[in-house]
């Protein structure tokens, strides 16, 4: 419901008050922010947008920011695509949010959606006249849910509720924040750093689908980027390319997936001057907290202190209520997303350990060993804690005595040679810390492991 | 090695990390009094599985699971004589 108190995008960026070195840029552009209080990469009148439901799909990160500069107040709604949907995903798509408008770089395959569509094209460079905005509305935004299986679903948030999540922990008088992300900025763990970077006077520095990760370390580094965000899977890959060396951040932040105590202790060892801090947040629930003091799971005071944001745990798994939730999902047959009293089961198994709450994995990803439960984040958490160990992945293997057991692919850190030995200790690792059923059955050495284009680690769902 | 070998193998390598005492083995010890319990027989047949590329039990004709070392090791070898025709 449109609310009287809203500000748009272009007000949030506020160009006219930004310097020439306040730019988002990614491995071949650079633009200043400030120009975009004149000129805008969407072509025609913006007048032809308004009211419009739009798809906006394009191949680059860049035209897409650019683009919701200009199309936030003015059109109704307007979906965000990431890289990897595909054209029948991007159809049932525009089904669910009734899309009558694709805006498009022209460079990517976009579904035929008839003749009463109306396509606008945005491009790489801020080459056209922005005209002044009659009548403000608020924008709802669609985003898809990082699912890898199935058809995607696509949540409702505002700009109000993306928004003010990320604290900068920039003090005054400090040199303004230069933010990236490991992350797409079309996903929602991305377009929170890309907001928070937009929303303060510092510069933002998109990644680049098509880079290798030393590349965009390296491009990292020379602009100089102050606050980083990606997933766990993400940052195990920067540690592992040996390039995360070119960076010098003064903020680390993990989420997207539960952070495990090795991670955090190998990028406090590898960034011994930053805060190394990680955050719950899903596409769903929107962001819930961060936890800043350098261990895994959260305080278990978190779920009885006031503020906006409420926690619970209920069947094991984590339950949030906030004003930054999505709305709700769209679509005929979406299904309703906050629960009775507002809160959002997030599908994370949580365990209390202490006065901590320990992540211990996805409630759907669960296997089953003859009855027993295993929860693979948890066996991964191990496994990773032992020197010799990258990345990890623990699955099901289908069992004839017992429905399945565990597991384990295991990549093994460049400096690591004896495959034999690692494999003993790991399972002496395991057999000390996990109960029977969770020890991998085996554990097979291999040289890298897929990760989704959410930046999240693969996963097989049963 | 033969099927009889790689199955007694396996069973004692299975029991050994599993810290499971084995019973002396023989045709006629039921499974389930082998030492191994359901646990360590999942593992040997996966491990069986990878040593042998073999896996009769989860095999869709298979009807009649084996409750001795002797049946266990006889699925075993009438699946390898089958793998071989």
């Amino acid at each position: 419901m449109p609310t009287s108190d809203f500000r748009t995008l272009i007000e949030i960026i506020g160009p006219r008050d930004r310097g020439p070195d306040s730019v988002i840029s990614d491995a071949g552009q650079r633009i200043a922010l400030r120009d975009l209080g004149e000129k805008t990469n969407l072509s025609g009148p913006v007048t032809n947008l308004r009211g419009r439901s739009v798809l906006l799909a394009t191949t680059d990160q860049l035209p897409t920011v650019l683009a919701l500069a200009h199309l936030d107040g003015v059109v109704r709604r307007v979906t965000i695509c990431p890289p990897d949907v595909s054209v029948p995903h991007l159809r049932d798509a525009s089904a669910d949010a009734e899309v009558d408008c694709i805006v498009t770089d022209g460079l990517r395959d976009i579904p035929d959606l008839g003749g009463a569509v109306a396509v606008v094209r945005c491009g790489m460079q801020l080459e056209h006249e922005v005209e002044p905005a009659a009548e403000l509305v608020e924008t709802e935004w669609l985003l898809f849910t990082s699912g890898t299986t199935g058809r995607p679903k696509l949540v409702q948030h505002s700009l109000m509720t993306l928004t003010g999540a990320v604290a900068d922990g920039v003090g005054a008088g400090e040199a303004p924040p230069v933010w990236s992300t490991f992350y797409d900025v079309r996903r929602y763990g991305g377009l929170q750093v890309l907001l928070r970077a937009l929303a303060g006077t510092g510069s933002m520095v998109l990644s680049d689908t098509a880079e290798g990760v030393s590349a965009f370390l390296r491009r990292v580094g020379e602009a100089g980027v102050t606050h980083i965000s990606g997933t766990p899977s993400h940052w195990r890959r920067a540690l592992m390319s040996g390039h995360a060396g070119s960076m010098s951040p003064r903020y680390v932040r993990l989420s997207g997936e539960a952070a495990d105590q090795a991670i955090l202790d190998a990028l406090q060892a590898a960034f011994p001057e930053a805060e190394v801090a990680h955050a719950f947040a899903s596409t769903e629930a929107g962001v819930a907290f961060d936890v800043r003091d350098g261990k895994a799971g959260f305080p278990a005071s978190l779920l009885s202190s006031a503020g906006r944001v409420s926690l619970a745990v209920e069947g094991g798994t984590l339950r949030i209520r906030s004003p930054r939730t999505a709305a709700r999902y769209v679509g005929a047959e979406a299904p309703a997303l906050p629960g009775r009293d507002g809160f959002i089961d997030t599908g994370d198994v949580v365990e209390k350990r202490g006065d901590r709450y320990i992540f211990v994995g996805r409630r759907h990803d669960i296997i089953n060993v003859g009855g027993l439960k295993v929860h693979p984040e948890r066996v991964e958490a191990v496994i990773n804690r032992h020197p010799a160990v990258s990345v990890s992945r623990v699955s099901a293997r289908a069992n004839p005595i017992t429905g399945a057991i565990v597991v384990a692919d295991v990549v093994l850190g460049p400096r690591e040679d004896d495959a034999v030995r690692a494999k003993a200790e790991l399972l002496a690792l395991c057999q000390n810390e996990l109960a029977r059923h969770e020890v991998p059955a085996s554990f097979r050495v291999v040289r890298s492991l897929p990760v989704a284009p959410s930046g999240k680690l693969l996963r097989q769902h049963a | 090695m033969s099927i009889r070998d790689e199955v007694i193998a396996q069973m004692q390598r299975v029991a050994k990390q599993q810290s499971k005492r084995l019973a002396p083995l023989t045709d006629e010890t039921p499974l389930l009094e082998t030492g191994l319990d359901s646990l360590c027989l999942a593992i040997l047949v996966a491990s069986l599985d990878d040593e042998l590329g073999l896996d009769p039990l989860s095999s869709e004709t298979n009807t009649h699971f084996p409750s001795t070392v002797g049946e266990f090791i006889a699925v075993y070898e009438a699946a390898a004589a089958d793998a071989d025709v």
